[in-house]
């Protein structure tokens, strides 16, 4: 099935809920309301004609001016070789999305990844702790006004530029 | 050289053979130490797989004295070989602190010497000097396995002119 008849019938199962869909995009998408994201996706495993029965991938990206989180869900499908993407909009300042790991297992660790980076919160994921980053990390770097920490547990993070002190003993030396 | 010794040595005239035997003594300790440098086996990003190449036939790490160890405790050269997080960093610390002295530490790559290709990244530690010390530093990104071998001759060239007797004892 298409990208186009696969929106077509979630538009027509969802309504409203479903919406935003484009086509010319290189991984075609659309945008799922995050109320309606559960009974969704559910939909799209089970139903005999979409089977997505692999979450690809699962990613955030941070729009600050637009003040939301799109949280990126990629779905293929196995048994009928198509592929499907779509959008869950969470407001920035508290971004809550249900949790997809009850639907594909595989979303359990994506979950903890997108958390961990992006600080996005997945209502009824099991264990959502950070994945890559240590447990007492101060911030989620990938957020677009992420300020690095001047020390992590008394390590600088910075270090001085050697060109710049071999110029700074040269002046030095000048005068 | 302490008061207390010059004492006792200007009192039994100067020995020039104890003198000998410590000099002796202490090339000896130097010769066995410099010729069987265990190191830690400790890898952490690419560089690992150069060191482990210089543990291979072509470049044969083992003709000078070395073996890696699993253990820190039975370690006496920590090769800090490849990208160090913030998280990793803690853990090398630890592994640093669980060595016995005298202990070397070799930092092998860019990433490890000053952060390297990801030195403007929020997770990679910015050089493995700022949290133990190191004795010596192999450029490259990664350095070929001469590059390491070189430095672990330099490692080497450290041990052999130390003056361990002295500086533990306080004798010539």
């Amino acid at each position: 099935m298409t990208p186009q008849e696969i929106f077509d019938k979630l538009a027509a199962r969802f309504g409203a809920a479903v919406s935003d869909f484009h086509a010319d995009a290189k991984d075609p998408w659309c945008i799922v309301r995050a109320e309606a994201l559960l009974e969704a996706a559910s939909w799209l495993r089970d139903e005999p004609e979409m089977r997505f029965d692999f979450l690809q991938n699962l990613t955030g990206v941070d729009y600050p001016k637009e003040g939301k989180i799109a949280v990126v869900y990629h779905l293929f499908s196995y048994p009928n070789r198509h592929a499907f993407q779509f959008k869950v909009m969470a407001d920035r300042q508290d971004p809550l999305v249900p949790s997809l790991y009850p639907i594909w297992r595989v979303a359990g660790w994506h979950e903890r990844e997108c958390y961990d980076l992006l600080g996005v919160f997945f209502d009824g994921h099991p264990d959502l702790r950070r994945l890559l980053l240590p447990d007492d990390w101060v911030g989620h770097p990938l957020r677009k006004d992420y300020a690095e920490a001047e020390h992590y547990h008394g390590i600088p993070t910075t270090r001085p530029n050697p060109i710049d002190l071999f110029q700074v003993s040269k002046k030095g030396a000048a005068s | 050289m302490s008061s207390a010794t010059e004492k006792r040595y200007a009192d039994d005239g100067g020995s020039v053979l104890t003198t000998r035997v410590d000099q002796m003594v202490n090339w000896l300790l130097n010769w066995g130490r410099a010729n069987s440098v265990w190191f830690l086996l400790f890898g952490l990003a690419c560089c690992a797989i150069e060191l482990m190449q210089t543990g291979g036939p072509r470049a044969d790490f083992e003709r000078f004295g070395t073996a890696p160890r699993p253990s820190p405790r039975a370690s006496d050269l920590i090769i800090v070989a490849g990208t160090l997080t913030y998280k990793m960093a803690l853990r090398v610390k630890r592994l640093y602190d669980q060595m016995a002295a005298p202990k070397y530490v070799i930092s092998m790559g860019s990433c490890s010497n000053c952060g390297g290709l990801f030195q403007y990244a929020y997770s990679v530690c910015k050089g493995v000097d700022q949290i133990i010390p190191v004795d010596v530093y192999v450029p490259g990104c990664p350095p070929r396995p001469e590059a390491l071998l070189e430095g672990m001759l330099k490692i080497q060239q450290q041990i052999k002119a130390e003056k361990f007797l002295q500086a533990r004892y306080g004798v010539a």
